[in-house]
């Protein structure tokens, strides 16, 4: 099987830091922050793998730093220490070493993201049509009826109504927000696709048709996919294979359906025991 | 008929840990048994004897706490199901291992023809030639046509186990395990599963079932394993130590 | 003229800085190069950065036309032109295109081509054409160094989804060697072919906004447009499909100024550059020479569509 990712001891601290951040805190401690310097960890030592094809789950409440590893990823945050490798076409990429502009060339082509709160991953000022016309001409496609069409079936088959394409994002609803997001992080066929949070407040029918939506283009296009979410339900049926994360730590991992029915991790299995 | 298993487990034992109750639920104990190709085990025995512990160990829903489960894949290599990484694991339930549990787990707005063809969109079948399979395996499993473009999620339990079977029998696994397949149909459906699974060991699959009706397991297994309820929660931490 | 004040009114150093800036600007085609913009006696936007450009690049002996919107007599030029020659002993002016060796212009360049020993600063209001799309500076710089103006085209995209067209009439985006986009500064689309390998060195200077850039000769200059939406420029046919002539000279392939008769009440159309318009009057008349037909800009690479409704 391609690898696509490998992750290896990805932390993340904010504030200052000190010797024995890591020490003092985690699930042992019952915080992420550190009672000696007042840092927060809000990652420490993440290592996984990603293949082609798979959807890896993370899962976590809120504070767990599911979020963190992420947008370490997609290059919204830095790292405070640990390597990521991309597998593309032959190459290998050292995700946290490559200059800016190499890593905003990977993000436009290579990745795509979806982030809870739409503001982040659309423009508000351009048209929904607008919005995926952006992501293809950062990629230098310079036909306007092709770009016009592709823009078209997308969205169509991200079921935005082609009759509102033209019109702004603030103008739709949030889980349509959603799918014009996930439609412009498609537009350049990306190996890996990040999706955090997506159907977090989202009404439970439109979270079903968003999840839908995902399964059938991982099946058509093979895309390796990270879903960071709180929701079991959501991580059931997408997720092969789990990470369950707590206070910056992954505390468990494994496949998905083992998680869920035979938690080892005291923590996961009172997680698992209160879902409703 | 093979006389080199397709699967053996030896010493299998699974234990539960709460943490939160600070309770050890024992489970199976020191199971032992081999399932062929073209053949069907039947796993026999008490409530709580731990049988579909041993179908989940198998499939790796649950981590074995001792024993192996010694699968022999179709390059002819084998290898241990307990300690074997998710990639291995996902890909052998992807090909090669396929499970008829009691429950079905779909997609909301999934039409049922689809979850039923599902595993063969994942082994990279066209859409329209794995509806076909699928709607010919819905047929045999006696489910009325006008439910195929609908999802299954309020059908009756009977009908959901339909489906669930057909899902399982599509995709035709190497070794196939089967927690009551039966329990929620009718007579007649029965009979029509029961052919299927006889086709299919016509065909070579191997399974391993457990049954509700000592009648099926007189007709269908061609080896019964019997297992005992598991051992006192002192003998197993004695076990454990 | 106050002997207090140096050849060109600004100082040395003054000088100095434009004329390297000037020299990066050229190696560097279409980047915005920034330089310490003096005050100067007029207020900004009047061409303050024109002119320090000019003031820093003319030497005695040279030859100036100064122009504005095509027209030598109007206001600003006038004004500009008095300066330069005021602080400037010892150069000419001319309102002859083809006598200049140096010309300053707002918002036109001449119809006549200009030759490889002729020069022409353009007076720029706002050099980013970026600005509209990132209002943060640093931002705006990484796009440009990353050559990423996707934001720009995107523009162009919803222009052609809303008018079917791309609707930038003035100050159109143009590439320049392949990589950086300048604003041209506020030249109407007849005159953008003509940066297009030009014999002539182009300078843009912004004033206010501090900064200096350049079209050096025989570059290319692409306006931003798609494969299958290409660039175009303005059309001066009348409802019938006849293409107006300037009702002075009786041009009928030259950049028309729309503007009201006093007299008549109507609409007239004139040639917008004075010295073509003379030149083509003349002409005809001393030489019987068709009016129109003149030297022609250097053969471009962009289709010069004419569009058939205005």
């Amino acid at each position: 099987m391609d690898k696509v990712l490998g992750v290896k001891n990805l932390s993340k601290v904010y504030g200052p830091g000190c010797a024995s951040c890591f020490e003092l805190t985690g699930p042992e401690h019952d915080t992420n922050i550190c009672p000696n310097c007042r840092s927060v960890v809000a990652a420490h030592d993440v290592s996984f793998d990603l293949y082609k094809g798979e959807i890896l789950g993370i899962m976590g409440e809120s504070g767990s730093g599911k979020s963190t590893a992420v947008k370490c990823l997609y290059f919204d945050h830095e790292p405070s220490s640990g390597r990521a490798t991309f597998f593309d076409e032959g190459r290998q990429y050292d995700l946290f070493n490559l200059n800016a502009a190499q890593q905003r060339r990977l993000a436009n082509h290579r990745f795509g993201m979806v982030y809870q709160n739409p503001h982040l991953g659309l423009n508000f000022d351009i048209t929904a049509g607008g919005n995926i016309a952006e992501r293809l001409l950062m990629s230098e496609v310079d036909n306007f009826s092709e770009i016009r069409g592709r823009a078209t079936s997308l969205l169509s088959r991200t079921e935005v109504l082609p009759e509102r394409m033209d019109e702004l994002p603030k103008n739709f609803s949030g889980g349509m927000q959603q799918r014009v997001q996930i439609a412009k992080a498609l537009v350049t066929n990306p190996p890996l696709l990040f999706l955090d949070e997506v159907t977090t407040g989202l009404d439970l029918s439109v979270q079903a048709a968003i999840l839908d939506l995902i399964m059938e283009i991982q099946q058509e296009k093979d895309t390796a996919m990270i879903v960071v979410t709180h929701d079991l339900g959501v991580i059931r049926l997408l997720a092969g294979r789990t990470l369950v994360m707590k206070y910056g730590r992954v505390i468990e991992s494994g496949l998905t359906d083992q998680i869920l029915e035979d938690p080892q991790h005291a923590y996961t299995q009172r997680l698992v025991a209160s879902a409703l | 008929m093979n006389e080199i298993p397709i699967l053996r487990v030896e010493g299998y034992s699974k234990h539960f840990e709460l943490h939160e109750q600070g309770k050890i639920i024992p489970s199976s104990c020191d199971v032992n048994l081999n399932v062929y190709s073209g053949r069907l085990t039947a796993l026999i025995g008490p409530t709580g004897a731990g049988k579909s512990t041993v179908l989940k160990g198998i499939y790796r829903t649950y981590l074995s706490t001792s024993g192996r489960l010694l699968y022999r894949t179709v390059s002819g290599h084998e290898v241990d199901l307990a300690q074997a990484d998710e990639h291995s694991i996902l890909e052998l339930r992807r090909t090669e291992i396929g499970f008829v549990t009691q429950f079905l787990h779909a997609l909301p707005r999934q039409a049922t023809e689809d979850v039923v063809a599902q595993p063969l969109f994942q082994k990279g079948m066209g859409r329209s030639e794995a509806r076909d399979i699928a709607h010919k395996m819905l047929a045999a499993m006696n489910l009325p046509e006008r439910l195929w473009g609908i999802s299954p999620a309020t059908f009756s339990g009977g009908e959901k186990q339909r489906v669930n079977l057909a899902r399982g029998l599509v995709s035709h696994p190497r070794l196939l395990l089967l927690d009551e397949p039966t329990a929620s149909l009718d007579p007649k459906t029965t009979e029509r599963v029961v052919r299927l699974i006889e086709d299919l060991k016509n065909d070579g699959v191997a399974m391993l079932a457990i049954f509700h009706h000592p009648d099926l397991v007189e007709r269908m297994a061609d080896d019964v394993v019997e297992l005992e309820p598991p051992l006192s929660i002192e003998k197993v931490l004695k076990e454990i130590a | 003229m106050s002997a207090s004040y140096p050849f060109g009114f600004l100082n040395e150093y003054a000088k100095k800085e434009v004329r390297r800036s000037t020299l990066k600007a050229v190696a560097i085609p279409g980047y915005q190069v920034p330089y310490s913009s003096r005050e100067m006696p007029m207020g900004r936007g009047f061409g303050t950065g024109g002119l320090q450009l000019t003031l820093s690049l003319l030497g005695k002996g040279e030859t100036l036309k100064v122009i504005d919107q095509g027209s030598d007599d109007s206001v600003n030029a006038v004004n500009l032109r008095s300066f330069i020659e005021m602080t400037c002993e010892g150069i000419n002016t001319t309102t002859k295109t083809d006598e200049a060796d140096f010309i300053q212009s707002r918002h036109r360049i001449p119809e006549t081509a200009l030759r490889e020993d002729q020069l022409i600063v353009l007076q720029v209001p706002y050099p980013d054409p970026l600005v509209v799309v990132e209002p943060s500076e640093d931002k705006r710089k990484i796009l440009h160094g990353e050559a990423d103006y996707s934001r720009l085209l995107v523009k162009l995209y919803e222009d052609i989804v809303k008018f079917d067209e791309i609707t930038i009439s003035h100050r159109y985006p143009t590439r320049i060697n392949g990589h950086y986009v300048i604003d041209p500064s506020p030249i109407p689309r007849w005159d953008v072919p003509k940066l297009n390998q030009s014999k002539a060195l182009i300078l843009l200077g912004a004033g206010r906004e501090k900064k200096i850039y350049a079209v050096p000769p025989y570059t290319k200059a692409e306006p931003l447009a798609f494969e299958d939406v290409p660039f175009r420029v303005e059309n001066f046919s009348d409802e019938n499909g006849q293409r107006r002539s300037c009702q002075r000279c009786g041009c009928t392939s030259s950049f028309l100024d729309e503007f009201v008769d006093s007299k008549t009440g109507k609409k007239v159309y004139q040639c917008s550059d004075s010295d073509w318009c003379d030149a083509q009057g003349s002409a005809s008349v001393a030489e019987g020479r068709t009016p129109g037909a003149t030297d022609e800009y250097p053969p471009t690479n962009i289709e010069q569509v004419v569009v058939a409704n205005g």
